[in-house]
């Protein structure tokens, strides 16, 4: 019997196991995580588990007995440190060593830490895993005064839930929109309308210098303008970067992630690697992407799964995402960078619109708010190529389904 | 707990036990019954939980919402007016018995 070992255990991983037993795979498989939980949806973390509204059994990727049924094998709480390629094998933090035949890469990535004085002071958070999620939630029960260090997708999010439960809250952000690298600007305007007229205060194109403290925890920041605001808590949401110090220094090609191929793999043939520690072609949209979303952990372990057990399933997705802030959800599909001419679908006023973003008469993008059928639509346009003019997607009377 | 039934495309069927306040997706990912997928966790994002719910029981659910039947005329098997998202099927005491039926695909 083969050995498969499986490092990292997030959504990626789950999708993974679950994609090679179905698939028929009776290989001997171990799964290593840094965390000691099985994996689980982390997008709940920064809204309906940080509110209270969902228990931590229900973030669970697949219950307790799914790994035990499939003589899954975990090793939790321990970190991979080490891969010797030649040897095959990969060393854990406690010392031993665990032999793989075929090795699977899911390492994700970690948050990108605040540079400067004063960010290790006590009640400075940031939000990736469920003990950051506790700790914020227990930390800031009894306070009232939040800044929230970047507005993308989780600093947002966060924003949302304390403001759901009365905080005082403060965005810094040091570009001059919000979601900044994931939507394009005039859905980052509504964004930005929307956190203001929810008591929520947001500060662009700002910058923090530092943070300053009393008696080992966070007092005040201050700004390089040398404003100070005082604070309780700061939750910290700057981007991740990609675990990929294991495969780079075992030599693995390593460039914004490790880099793999239309098949998952490695310049290294027993060795795959997916989700947001990976570097992967996208032949619908002619480049290379990393990206930090569960469709992308999930497809590309599909992709994974199937070069684990000698088969060929070439990763072809065009990305989407989605975030719930307030009352609403926005899906995007596709990319929305390089777009030159932004058409509207829908009513903004009342809360339910799409924005349809082009280059020339090509469809980059569809950004939704509390429009699933424009956003489902957008989804089967994009993946066939099929382009509706400007007219049409701005016309709500006209079906764009009729194009497909 | 409530009991429900699902029953696979196949024809295969789980009666299972399931706690008040959980979904029907969570049932079926729980119970390890195939033909729901869930990718998005159970927020209404991605169309794959789609399930046929018994006629019997429809008035004993909340009709579904706007953003779940925008979805679900997108979802890759035909929908038909007692097709709901699994996620969006909150697990009640007046549903003890429920009986939902799984569609061919989710993708």
């Amino acid at each position: 019997m083969q050995k498969i070992l499986v490092i990292g255990a997030g959504h990626g991983a789950g999708q993974l196991l679950d994609s090679l037993r179905r698939g028929g795979c009776e290989d001997s498989i171990t799964l290593v995580g840094e965390e000691s939980w099985l994996p689980y949806h982390r997008p709940p973390l920064s809204k309906k588990f940080l509110s209270g509204e969902m228990s931590q059994e229900r973030l669970a990727f697949r219950p307790e007995n799914f790994y035990t049924r499939n003589q899954i094998v975990t090793r939790l709480s321990c970190r991979a440190v080490s891969l010797d390629r030649s040897a095959g094998c990969v060393e854990l933090d406690t010392g031993e060593w665990l032999p793989f035949d075929r090795l699977a890469i899911a390492t994700g990535a970690r948050v990108r830490v605040l540079p400067m004085p004063g960010a290790a002071l006590g009640g400075v958070h940031y939000l990736r895993g469920i003990d950051d999620a506790r700790r914020l939630q227990g930390d800031w029960a009894d306070k009232q005064e939040v800044c929230i260090i970047g507005g993308g997708f989780i600093g947002l999010e966060v924003a949302a839930s304390a403001r759901a439960q009365g905080k005082n809250v403060t965005v810094v952000e040091a570009q001059g929109r919000l979601m900044a690298r994931a939507i394009s600007p005039a859905m980052s305007d509504y964004f930005l309308k929307t956190h203001i007229a929810r008591g929520t205060r947001v500060l662009l194109n700002a910058a923090v210098e530092e943070v300053l403290g009393d008696n080992g925890r966070v007092s005040a920041l201050r700004f390089s303008d040398g404003r100070e605001l005082p604070v309780d808590v700061v939750v910290v949401g700057i981007g991740v970067l990609p675990n990929q110090e294991l495969a780079a220094d075992a030599g693995l090609a390593s460039d914004n992630g490790i880099m793999v191929d239309e098949f998952a793999q490695t310049s290294d043939p027993r060795i795959v690697a997916f989700g947001d520690c990976s570097n992967h072609p996208n032949a619908l949209l002619g480049r290379r992407l990393r990206l930090e979303s569960v469709h992308n952990a999930v497809e590309q372990a599909k992709t994974a799964a199937a070069s684990l057990m000698g088969q060929k399933l070439a990763y072809n997705q065009i990305p989407w995402f989605w975030s719930d802030q307030f009352e609403c959800k926005l899906q995007t599909v596709g990319l929305s960078e390089g777009c030159d001419r932004v058409v509207q679908r829908g009513n903004p006023q009342a809360g339910k619109f799409s924005l349809f973003c082009f280059r020339d008469e090509e469809l980059l993008a569809v950004e939704s708010i509390n429009s699933a059928g424009d956003h489902m639509v957008g989804r089967k346009l994009l993946v066939a190529r099929v382009y509706p003019t400007r007219q049409q997607a701005a016309d709500a009377d006209f079906e764009l389904k009729s194009l497909l | 707990m409530p009991t429900i039934t699902l029953i696979a495309h196949t024809g295969e069927t789980h009666t299972v036990q399931v706690e008040v306040g959980t979904t029907v997706m969570e049932a079926a990912i729980n119970n390890a019954v195939d033909g729901i997928i869930g990718e998005c966790g159970g927020c209404c994002s991605c169309a794959t939980c789609h399930c046929y719910i018994d006629s019997r029981w429809l008035d004993k659910i909340p009709v579904r919402g706007d953003l779940e039947s925008e979805m679900l005329e997108f979802a890759s098997s035909q929908a038909g007016p007692n097709s709901r998202l699994a996620c969006q099927v909150e697990i009640t005491n007046d549903l003890d018995g429920l009986v939902v039926s799984l569609p061919e695909t989710q993708l």
